[in-house]
C-alpha cells in the first residue's frame, strides 16, 4: 500500500448545531461545531448520523457547504420521502447533537493550488452546495482563477444561496436557468441545460477547464455528455451524482 | 454513546422475510441509482475487449464475440452501493470470471480491475474465483446500458458495489494488494458490507 494517500480512520464525533438558516422552503443550511476537525478539501462531504429513541440510527452522506477554514457547514434539501433528510430540515434545532464523520471523498474537489486556466461549475438543484465551498475557498484563498457557473432551478424561489451567488465576486460569472417557472421581466435563461445551453454558456473546449458537474443522474448525465460531445476531454469533467433515492 | 435525536423515527421498513438480506446501515430502495466520477464512457463493441495481464503483458484478451461466445449463466444477487441503498434480486447476464482466468497460467493473489474512463478498483484473487464474480452484459434480460457499466462490467456482489466496476476492459494480476480509484481516495481496500468497510480503517 506504499505510496497511497490512505488516511487513519473516520471516527464519529458528536457535533453540536451552531446554527441553522432557511436557504429555501426545502432545503436548510445547518452549521455544526465539531470537538475534532482536522479541516477539509472544498467539494468533500461527511456522513450524518442520527440515532432514534428505540436505537434506530440512520446514516446518510452531505457535501460540505464552507470552504475550508470555516466552520463545517451542511446545506441540505429535504426529500418527502426521504428519512433524514426531514429530520434535518424540519426538527433539528440549534443546540442539537448529531454525530458526524469525515471529511470523506478526495476526487470531485477542488484545491486553490490546482490552477486549472478556467474552472466550470455546472448546478442542478441542489448540486449547487459544493461549489458555494469551491467559491468561498476560491475567494478566501484570493485565487485568480476565472469561473463560469451555470445553475439550473426549478424557479427563482428555489435557488439556493441566491444571495451570496449576487454578489458578484470579481472573476466569477454565474448563470441561472430556470426550467419550470420564470418571473415576470426574467433575463437569464429558462431551459433545461443540454448541449447548446453548454456551448452558450461553457469556457471552449480548447480553454482546458476543468469542469464539475453536481446534480441529479440524468442531469449529471447530460452536463458530462454535452461537455464531451464539446470537446472536454474526459478526464477533466468530475461529475458527482444524486439518484432518486441516492441522496436522502 | 450515540446522542438521541428525540422526534426522529425509523421511516423505510425492511420487509420482515427480507431483514437478514440488508447489510447494516443500508437501506432498501427499488430504483438503480448511478454514481460514477467523471462522464460515462461510450466504447463501440467493435473496439471492444478484455484483456487479462500480467507484469504488463496480455496474457489473453477476448473480443466482444469471443467473450459472448463463451458459456453465460443468468446471476440473481443483491447488491449494496456504500451510498447505503441495497437492491435485492438484481437480475444479471454474465460469464464467470473462473472461466475467463482458466485460459491464464497464473498465480497472482489479487487483481486491479481496469476500465474505460480510467477506473480501477482492487481485489483478491481469492473473491473473484469460486462462482463469485462475474463479467457482466445484460441486465433483467437486456444489454447493459452505458450508465449502468455498459457493455459489461464486473459483478461482485458481496462486497460493496465500487468494487463492481463499470466500464470494465480487464483485470492485471498482481502479488501484492494496490489501491484502485476509490480506495487510494479514503475508501476501504476490501469492502465488506456486512462489516461496513466503507473507509479505510472501518
Amino acid at each position: 500500500m506504499a505510496g497511497t494517500a490512505i488516511r487513519g480512520r473516520l471516527t464519529w464525533q458528536v457535533a453540536s448545531v451552531e446554527s441553522v438558516r432557511q436557504e429555501t422552503a426545502s432545503v436548510r443550511t445547518i452549521e455544526l461545531q465539531l470537538p475534532d476537525w482536522a479541516g477539509h478539501r472544498a467539494g468533500q462531504h461527511v456522513d450524518v448520523r442520527l440515532t432514534a429513541e428505540d436505537g434506530y440510527s440512520a446514516e446518510r452522506s452531505y457535501s460540505i457547504a464552507s470552504a475550508p477554514g470555516e466552520p463545517v457547514a451542511i446545506t441540505v434539501e429535504r426529500l418527502d420521502d426521504g428519512e433524514v433528510s426531514p429530520y434535518l430540515t424540519d426538527e433539528l434545532r440549534v443546540g442539537d447533537e448529531i454525530e458526524v464523520r469525515g471529511p470523506i471523498g478526495g476526487y470531485f474537489v477542488w484545491d486553490s493550488h490546482d490552477m486549472p486556466s478556467q474552472l466550470l461549475l455546472v448546478a442542478g438543484g441542489s448540486g449547487i452546495v459544493p461549489f458555494r465551498s469551491i467559491l468561498r475557498h476560491r475567494e478566501r484563498s484570493g485565487s485568480m482563477v476565472a469561473v463560469r457557473l451555470l445553475y439550473s432551478a426549478r424557479s427563482l424561489p428555489d435557488v439556493i444561496y441566491r444571495a451570496e451567488l449576487d454578489q458578484h465576486q470579481s472573476g466569477v460569472s454565474v448563470n441561472y436557468t430556470l426550467t419550470r417557472e420564470q418571473p415576470p421581466g426574467w433575463h437569464g435563461y429558462a431551459r433545461r441545460v443540454d448541449e447548446a445551453l453548454l456551448a452558450e454558456v461553457a469556457w471552449p473546449a480548447r480553454a482546458e477547464a476543468l469542469a464539475f458537474a453536481c446534480g441529479p443522474t440524468p442531469f449529471v448525465e447530460t452536463v458530462a455528455a454535452g461537455l464531451v460531445a464539446l470537446g472536454y476531454r474526459p478526464g477533466l469533467v468530475k461529475t458527482e451524482r444524486f439518484g432518486a433515492t441516492g441522496g436522502s | 454513546m450515540s446522542p438521541v435525536s428525540r422526534g426522529f423515527h425509523r421511516r423505510h421498513s425492511v420487509p420482515a422475510g427480507d431483514v437478514d438480506r440488508v447489510p447494516p446501515g443500508q437501506y432498501l430502495t427499488s430504483d438503480f441509482p448511478v454514481l460514477s466520477a467523471g462522464p460515462t464512457p461510450r466504447t463501440a463493441l467493435a473496439d471492444w475487449t478484455f484483456s487479462i495481464r500480467q507484469a504488463g503483458d496480455t496474457s489473453k484478451s477476448w473480443n466482444w464475440q469471443e467473450m459472448r461466445a463463451l458459456p453465460a449463466e443468468t446471476v440473481t444477487a443483491d447488491i449494496h452501493c456504500v451510498t447505503r441503498w441495497s437492491k435485492l434480486d438484481t437480475e444479471w447476464q454474465a460469464v464467470s470470471i473462473d472461466t475467463l482466468l482458466a485460459q491464464v497460467q497464473h498465480a497472482a493473489s489479487y487483481v486491479l480491475a481496469f476500465c474505460d474512463g480510467g477506473y480501477t478498483t482492487n481485489l483478491p484473487v481469492q473473491d473473484i474465483t469460486g462462482g463469485k464474480a462475474w463479467l457482466a452484459f445484460g441486465y433483467d434480460g437486456d444489454p447493459l446500458e452505458p450508465e449502468h457499466g455498459g457493455p459489461a462490467r464486473l459483478l461482485v456482489p458481496h462486497l460493496y458495489f465500487w468494487k463492481s466496476a463499470k466500464w470494465v476492459r480487464g483485470l492485471d494480476l498482481l502479488d501484492a494488494d494496490e489501491p484502485g480509484f476509490w480506495e487510494s481516495y479514503g475508501y476501504h481496500m476490501y469492502g465488506d458490507p456486512w462489516r461496513e468497510q466503507r473507509y479505510a480503517g472501518d
